[in-house]
């Protein structure tokens, strides 16, 4: 399945390439998670509403994944000075994240920050207590996470999409994120597909996303209430 | 036993390769009515599919019992709601039967919005001899109308009428996932995402909202509402489960809205087993009331759970249907099979659980002898009348000769409705666009 002789150690597989025989980190992995949930969020038939009850689920984890990002003090309050894309190849395949412990045993088990837990059950993302294990990557390891992401700007993307699986309108959905740095989403040419019916491929939607935050806007509800008060006028309630 | 002889089926196969599924035909639904004469079926493109069982003859006994196509109707069709731009899919979401009151038989079916109740009536009779018209209906030349007669019945073919008697609209702003008769036989109730409506049968322009989960801020939503039912015997009681797997019991007579529960049943978590995932793997799919109305029966993604109505603190059994997926969680978040809603079933003696899973198979575990069960709903693997053999999913180890392999279970191939009997041993499985009909021959009664 992997080509042999392609190990790396340790420190390069953190470059994000596809790891060819070693096991990727558990914040690599959780990163990957989380990329997948927004993806899924976003990605909906919009011609039929959105099931709910999936919504939620998925928002729920990216909740969670959130949260235990920002215990580890990887989630910065601050807002990004400049959002720079991400190179590509940091999204790491989901092939990588889904791979069986067995296989992760059968490479070298890499000297891992937390250990037990995550090579115990690779696959799965198992949260790690704070307390339990030392939380202190070496700092290259950081700098090539996620320094742009925002809190605050993440629960924005996320409460607008609930208020958009609310209140679907296409056009809404559209004028929401037209304040997004759009090198973060490709998500007009992704919206504008979704209207014309074509679903773009998990791949395709993966490539395109960047791993920077949209910048925070003060006057994106103020917006919202307007663009309401337009779509009431003009469907005519 | 015998597999489905819908025509609509037959018709489809010769035209198509047999591994093209005809999104429509998608069964969506399976219902038995309270005698088990009756198999209603609901698909993705709206239709209800009632099946019959053939009356058990000495003349025929290798037919003795079986089920044959009814009726056919079109339920409900696609709709377009213009203010939100959105389709609203004909797919029969739930199909639950009347307690037969007359000569009809009585059944509500639903889609994501609107709730119909339908009549099934039968005519095998027919008036003839008419004075105004002749046999084909057109009038009489009066002229040639010399003396008077009494319409007289005759015997005909039978036909079986179905008409929409009530139908239930613009109660749901989400989407329903379930609907209940009460014992009481005048009211239901019907839920979706967020509320829970109570109707009477006869009242289509007014429902009562009785749960109201949605918050203030949408923003603040967390859990949703993803099965109830009613209590088989007490009027006032209904449960409902929720996306975080907790069930709440509630009584009627306490409030007008039950947002306050009688009883919520939770599990506590497990620590050992804590993933991201474990919320999603704990979403209740559905919940049924055992027919004693003592236990529940729930399914979330993993196992199927019984609880004590008296005992809330967790439930009193709990089966794993394929704990082997628990390693592959990630790949079927990815692939969205962790979304999937299976249902779940009681015999009629409260003795058996059953269950469906992927790969065409479905799971029974006997609660007394604590022994289970792997079968399999597939044309391939079993020839009509034949015995279902046992199948085995093996995780490593030592595998023996008929065993799956994990990795080559097909995971489109979902049994995600089923249906038993309410007194004998005969189950309905829904394959995708099959109905599977199997029965035990040899130990109908129940024990």
């Amino acid at each position: 399945m992997f080509a042999r002789g392609l190990k790396r150690k340790y420190g390069d597989q953190e470059e994000g390439v596809e790891g060819f025989g070693t096991v990727p980190s558990y914040s690599l992995q959780r990163q990957s998670l989380l990329d997948m949930s927004l993806v899924k969020l976003q990605l909906c038939h919009m011609l039929v509403e959105p099931n709910l009850c999936r919504s939620v689920l998925i928002a729920n984890t990216v909740r969670q994944i959130q949260e235990e990002m920002s215990r580890d003090g990887v989630w910065h309050g601050m807002a990004p000075q400049n959002v720079e894309r991400a190179p590509i190849d940091r999204l790491v395949s989901t092939e990588i994240l889904c791979r069986t412990a067995r296989a992760a045993d059968e490479e070298h088990p890499t000297p891992e920050l937390e250990d037990g837990p995550l090579q115990s059950s690779a696959s799965e993302l198992p949260i790690v207590s704070p307390a339990q294990g030392q939380r202190s990557p070496p700092s290259s390891l950081w700098e090539l996470d996620n320094p742009q992401e925002n809190r605050g700007s993440f629960q924005k993307s996320l409460d607008q999409i609930f208020e958009t699986l609310e209140n679907k309108s296409p056009s809404s959905v559209e004028e929401l994120f037209s304040d997004v740095d759009s090198s973060y989403y490709d998500l007009d040419t992704v919206l504008t597909g979704m209207m014309g019916g074509t679903k773009p491929s998990l791949c395709s939607g993966l490539e395109s996303f960047a791993a920077a935050a949209p910048p925070p806007s003060s006057t994106c509800k103020s917006d919202l209430a307007e663009l309401d008060h337009v779509v009431e006028i003009l469907v005519e309630t | 036993m015998g597999e489905d002889t819908d025509t609509r089926k037959i018709n489809h196969s010769f035209l198509r390769d047999h591994s093209y599924v005809t999104e429509a035909d998608i069964i969506s639904t399976v219902e038995f009515n309270h005698t088990g004469e009756l198999l209603a079926t609901g698909d993705k493109g709206g239709r209800v599919v009632i099946f019959q069982r053939e009356p058990e003859s000495k003349n025929a006994p290798h037919s003795q019992g079986e089920y044959d196509v009814y009726s056919t109707f079109q339920s409900h069709e696609p709709e377009f709601d213009y203010l939100k731009s959105l389709e609203i899919e004909e797919k029969i979401n739930k199909i639950k039967w009347l307690p037969q009151q007359n000569a009809a038989h009585s059944l509500l079916s639903t889609n994501d919005k609107t709730i119909k109740l339908w009549k099934i009536t039968e005519r095998d009779k027919r008036p003839e001899g008419y004075n105004l018209k002749d046999e084909e209906g057109k009038l009489k030349d009066l002229s040639t109308v010399t003396s008077l007669q009494v319409p007289v019945l005759k015997p005909m073919d039978l036909m079986v009428e179905v008409s929409p008697r009530r139908i239930f609209a613009n109660g749901h702003t989400y989407h329903i996932n379930s609907i209940s008769v009460n014992s009481d036989c005048e009211t239901y109730m019907s839920a979706d995402d967020l509320r829970i409506n109570l109707w009477h049968l006869a009242i289509t322009d007014r429902s009562f909202n009785i749960v109201d989960i949605k918050p203030a801020n949408m923003e603040d939503l967390t859990e949703v509402i993803t099965a109830s039912e009613f209590h088989p015997h007490h009027c006032n009681l209904f449960v409902y489960s929720s996306s975080k797997g907790s069930l709440r019991l509630c009584d009627m007579r306490a409030a007008a809205l039950c947002d306050k529960h009688s009883k919520l049943f939770e599990e506590p978590e497990d620590p050992s087993n804590r993933s991201f995932f474990s919320e999603i793997i704990s979403s209740v799919s559905d919940v049924k009331f055992s027919h004693s109305g003592r236990y529940m029966l729930t399914r979330d993604y993993l196992t199927v759970k019984v609880w004590d109505l008296n005992m809330e603190a967790r439930p009193i059994e709990t089966y794993q249907v394929h704990d082997y997926l628990r390693s592959k969680l990630c790949s079927l978040y990815e692939s969205d099979c962790i979304f999937d809603k299976f249902e779940c079933a009681w015999n009629g003696s409260d003795s058996v659980i059953m269950t469906g899973a992927y790969n065409n198979f479905f799971r029974m575990f006997d609660r007394n002898t604590k022994r289970d069960v792997t079968l399999e709903a597939s044309r391939e693997s079993s020839k009509p009348r034949a015995v279902l053999k046992p199948r085995r999913v093996c995780v490593g180890g030592k595998r023996r000769r008929d065993d799956i392999s994990v990795d080559s279970l097909d995971f489109t191939k979902k049994i995600l409705h089923t249906a038993w009997h309410p007194a004998e041993n005969i189950i309905a499985i829904a394959a995708t666009n099959n109905l599977y009909i199997f029965q035990d021959k040899v130990n109908s009664d129940m024990h």
